[in-house]
């Protein structure tokens, strides 16, 4: 039994399932590597070549490279593994999940503290919430 | 015999344990996330528990795609705490009961309930985090702890009626254990949060504290509800708090006991991305 279609019902999330698991299969299990200091210093060193050592593919490196956690959760990614991209880089879980829905830093840290974004209008798609928007990814920059 | 005293309900948000670790707790913005664990830790200083049941997903620490179980019990003698790429947080070791844990995993194996026993594993914040809330700083925990980890991460996650039943198998198996024990079940995890996509920051107040309502006067109409209602109402993350009800089916008055009493209520938002939700329950 698949999960159902109600999964894919919800604006702005992508649900982590046995199909987003098998396609970001090596872009999640190189996320896991840099957990070790050795290997965050060679990818620091040169991401390319550090990447080109993980069967990933060609679009899955380039959305690492340009840090766009949109594009690598589209590709398979699981933000508790992507987060160790993002760890690497110093950033805060607060930062990463921020740089996704197309806010400020500064707007994000606001909304959460001003009581987080609202759940009227982003339940389902189709409706009028304003996480209904495509994700922002690098390419649309 | 062994006896379930209390259960305790807590958010387990790395942030919570950076701002712990940095020394940041007075500060305005995390003085108002941990003055809701105030209570909790004269509290556990009174109950003085023998053993930590304690219910918590791994985050990509020990689990990687490589293996993900779906329910795991740790039965080894001691766990460190892990390093989830921001250093190890300086907490000491956690302890764990491994004749408690293995007579817990026997029990309720043979009642159907297929659980991957892990003897060697590093425990991440959401282990450690809800035990700096509920201990404080220490230079040993005040008791044994029996990880128990969820998979949370990949879905189909164990729905909120699998995991109540659960709750009630593991609060039987406890019950069956002859050593004289002070036994307390903690969930762990939530409430709401989505930390991906567009519609990250959500949060979803109105719903958590029918959760808390939900979970303390019915929990079993609250076991019944889909995963989707989880994910779509309390952010692709709040889904943790299926992992409340594994704690909730473990208390008396689901097998004939009186209600139990709520002994302490909190709800805060924010801490970093997520409302912060922490319940106590003790068994009448
Ligand atoms: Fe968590």
């Amino acid at each position: 039994m698949s999960l159902g279609k109600e999964f894919k019902d919800i604006p702005g999330t992508i649900v982590f399932d046995s199909e987003q698991s098998r396609k970001g299969y090596w872009l999640n299990q190189f996320c896991m590597s840099l957990m070790k200091a050795d290997n965050r210093a060679r990818f620091k060193a040169n991401e390319r070549a550090y990447l080109d050592e993980w069967k990933m593919t060609e679009e899955q490196k380039l959305a690492v490279m340009s840090r766009d956690l949109n594009r690598m959760m589209a590709l398979g990614g699981n933000i508790y593994f992507l987060s160790k991209i993002g760890a690497t880089d110093g950033k805060s879980f607060q930062q990463m999940a921020g740089s996704m829905t197309g806010m400020t830093e500064a707007a994000y840290r606001e909304m959460m503290v001003g009581g987080g974004r609202s759940i009227e209008g982003n339940r389902k798609i189709g409706e009028h919430g304003d996480a209904q928007g495509a994700a922002p990814t690098g390419k649309d920059k | 015999m062994a006896r379930i005293t209390a259960s305790v309900y807590s958010s387990h948000i790395p942030a919570v344990g950076a701002a712990f670790d940095h020394g940041k707790t007075h500060e305005p913005y995390w003085q108002k996330v941990f003055s809701g664990y105030e209570f909790s830790k004269v509290w556990e200083k009174q109950q003085k528990p023998d053993v930590v049941f304690l219910v918590y997903n791994d985050h990509a620490t020990a689990f990687s795609l490589s293996l993900i179980p779906t329910f795991a019990i740790m039965t080894g003698p001691e766990f460190q705490p892990a390093d989830e790429g921001y250093g190890a947080r300086p907490v000491p070791p956690v302890i764990g009961h491994p004749e408690l844990a293995s007579h817990i995993a026997s029990e309720v194996i043979q009642k159907d309930f297929d659980l991957t026993l892990v003897n060697e594993i590093d425990v991440d914040h959401g282990l450690t985090v809800p035990m700096s809330c509920m201990f404080g700083k220490v230079d040993a925990w005040p008791c044994k702890v029996i990880p128990f980890a969820v998979n949370v991460v990949q879905h189909p996650v164990p729905s909120g009626a699998r995991c109540f039943a659960l709750g009630q198998a593991i609060r039987a198996a406890i019950e069956s254990y002859p050593e004289d024990l002070n036994v307390q079940v903690w969930g762990t995890g939530g409430m709401s949060h989505q930390l991906q996509g567009p519609r990250a920051g959500l949060i979803n107040r109105e719903w958590d504290n029918a959760f808390l309502d939900r979970l303390i006067d019915d929990p079993k109409g609250l076991a019944a509800m889909p995963n989707i209602d989880y994910v779509r109402e309390a952010g692709s993350e709040g889904i943790e708090l299926v992992m409340w009800l594994i704690a909730r089916g473990a208390m008396s008055d689901l097998r004939g006991g009186p209600k139990p009493k709520v002994a302490h209520r909190f709800y805060h938002v924010p801490a970093s991305n997520t409302a912060v939700g922490h319940l106590i329950l003790e068994n009448g």
